[in-house]
């Protein structure tokens, strides 16, 4: 195929090899796709129509210029804070969650263990705390954040309740299975001399795993800020709140500054993680 | 941790060596030149900072009054509703938040690969414009998440699905098109070099010699984010943008609690599917 003109185009012995399977796989992955098409309504051509073009057309319009009043920005940089402040209170009080449901989950600081099966009664009370972190982890915080707004009503404390939950769940979880792996044998050690547990976790558990321990909560905090957007925009009090009340006012130049404010602040939450790992080692 | 290490230990010149190592004193909890403390102090600072300057209402939340109506509440959820006509709803929804993710993971991949053409530099004659202005885009597409996307996008797609799938493949292609460009710039160069010295076109070149190496890579990537936007595709909804997430916001707007919690299990079960599928495929992998 890669000849020049003159021989005659595709002789057999110079067609593309793979090119049949190419062809058969891309038309089987769209019959088998053609339901998903159909349920998700994906009519691309729809938003060529002139009166989806329209509002489109004026709400991007809208955005040139980014809106920069004085008082506007005083209140960008408010809820910009209070978005990062949202993120560290929840992951705060997510710790507060997870280190205790570590201490009591971790099973190489079981005594019982140390000869041979783990009690029935400490095995049963792992097993409980384990599955409660995984569920509270696999509950979107977005979720977290609807009922609390419900409960506690619009606000920052359902956000930092959210993430507090939902990263709880996950830091517990976590922390567990980077507690349990590597070596044992300085834990089992001290436990086996009559250590306590506290001890045995103080004096050989956390020296070998604070670095990986301190890293994962730094990527989990830069995540908590991400989230901490989002749950603005079920009324969790932030950026997010507040990008949500512009944009349902077609206030473009509003939306437009908070956006660019969002895409800084996140690249310097991962600028910064990314810093302090890099410092931990 | 490292407090201990980075601080130089400036004490006097080292004694003779002796049987049983002379006692020290442990070094001071807080020393100008530890990089640690100063680190620890500014997250103590920050967390303080947060605490102090939130408006949290924790009276209000943790007087009986308040923790009473939230037992009432939680109490509502119970019993599910779990009549066949619901049921077949919410089956109806889940099929839909499958649908969004995969088809937004797919477009997302298509356009990731062609803007990850551009983002990666193939050899090193190719310019750097075009890799730094694609990269540029793609991080800017990557660090808007999808909900957002989804509440920008409904002026123009409308509620529905629709939105929610478009939203699913703006994030994705940002995250997937820098992963894929960093695979192809670590592609072993050797292949594609040598169809390029015979004066192979660049396209060709890609189909035949970079793809290849680089393609079970790209699909493992690719396979990862669909499992994550099975999780964010259930949420998404919460803005209008169709799927689990649109019935869960109806419901709980209308305070139908029975139906919310049968709304909730579906999620979970779904994210446990999920979970426990990738999970064992990476064992089936691995192995």
């Amino acid at each position: 195929m890669t000849r020049a003109a003159p021989a005659p185009a595709l002789q057999p012995r110079l067609r593309d090899p793979a090119w049949s399977g190419r062809v058969f796989w891309f038309c089987a992955a769209l019959a088998l796709l053609w339901p998903a098409l159909v349920a998700t309504e994906f009519r691309p051509w729809t938003l060529w129509h002139a009166d989806n073009l329209k509002p489109t057309r004026d709400f991007l319009a809208s955005f040139l210029p980014p809106a920069v009043g004085a008082e506007f920005l005083a209140m960008v940089a408010r809820e910009t804070w209070r978005t990062v402040a949202i993120a560290t209170a929840g992951i705060t009080l997510a710790l507060v969650i997870a280190v205790p449901a570590t201490l009591l989950s971790t099973r190489v600081l079981s005594v019982s263990a140390l000869s041979g099966r783990m009690a029935r009664l400490p095995f049963a009370l792992r097993q409980a705390l384990r599955w409660t972190l995984i569920v509270l982890r696999s509950v979107p915080e977005l979720v977290w954040a609807l009922v609390f707004v419900r409960v506690v009503g619009l606000g920052p404390t359902a956000g930092v309740l959210a993430i507090a939950l939902t990263y709880g769940g996950m830091l517990g979880k976590v922390y567990g299975e980077i507690l349990e792996s590597g070596d044992d044998h300085p834990c089992t050690t001290l436990l086996r001399h009559g250590g306590g547990r506290l001890q045995a976790f103080f004096y050989a558990l956390l020296p070998t795993h604070a670095t990986e321990l301190t890293s994962y909560t730094i990527y989990r905090w830069e995540c908590a800020i991400r989230s901490s957007v989002v749950l603005g925009f079920v009324g969790a009090g932030g950026l997010g709140q507040q990008l949500d009340n512009s944009m349902k006012m077609f206030a473009g130049g509003e939306v437009a500054t908070m956006l660019l404010v969002f895409v800084v602040l996140v690249a310097l939450a991962d600028a910064a993680s990314a810093m302090l790992r890099r410092l931990l080692g | 941790m490292s407090a201990v290490d980075a601080r130089p230990d400036r004490a006097t010149p080292r004694p003779p060596a002796a049987a049983n190592p002379p006692y020290r004193l442990p070094p001071r909890l807080f020393d100008a030149r530890c990089k640690a403390c100063w680190m620890a102090a500014g997250f103590i600072a920050l967390v303080v900072a947060s605490f102090w300057s939130l408006d949290l209402r924790w009276r209000d939340f943790l007087s009986a009054e308040a923790l009473s109506a939230m037992g009432r509440f939680f109490g509502e959820f119970f019993p599910p509703d779990t009549s066949p006509d619901f049921l077949r709803k919410v089956a109806i929804g889940s099929a839909e938040t499958l649908a969004m993710s995969a088809l937004g993971t797919l477009l997302a991949a298509a356009c990731g690969l062609a803007l990850a053409l551009p983002a990666s530099r193939e050899h090193a004659g190719a310019g750097r414009v075009p890799r730094a202005s694609a990269r540029l885009l793609l991080n800017a597409l990557r660090s808007i998440p999808e909900l957002v996307w989804a509440a920008l996008l409904l002026i123009s797609a409308g509620l529905g699905p629709f939105a929610g799938t478009l939203a699913l493949a703006f994030h994705t292609t940002g995250v997937l098109g820098r992963l894929f460009a960093d695979a192809l710039e670590n592609a072993p160069p050797g292949p594609a070099a040598a169809l390029r010295v015979q004066g192979v076109p660049a396209g060709r070149v890609l189909l035949h010699a970079t793809l290849p190496q680089v393609l079970p890579q790209l699909l493992s990537y690719t396979l990862y984010r669909w499992e994550n936007n099975i999780r964010a595709a259930a949420v998404l909804g919460v803005v209008g943008a169709g799927g689990l997430g649109q019935l869960l916001s109806f419901h709980m707007g209308l305070f139908q609690m029975g139906k919310t919690c049968t709304i909730l299990g579906a999620m979970l079960l779904l994210v446990a599917l999920v979970d426990a599928l990738s999970y064992a495929s990476r064992r089936l992998m691995t192995r």
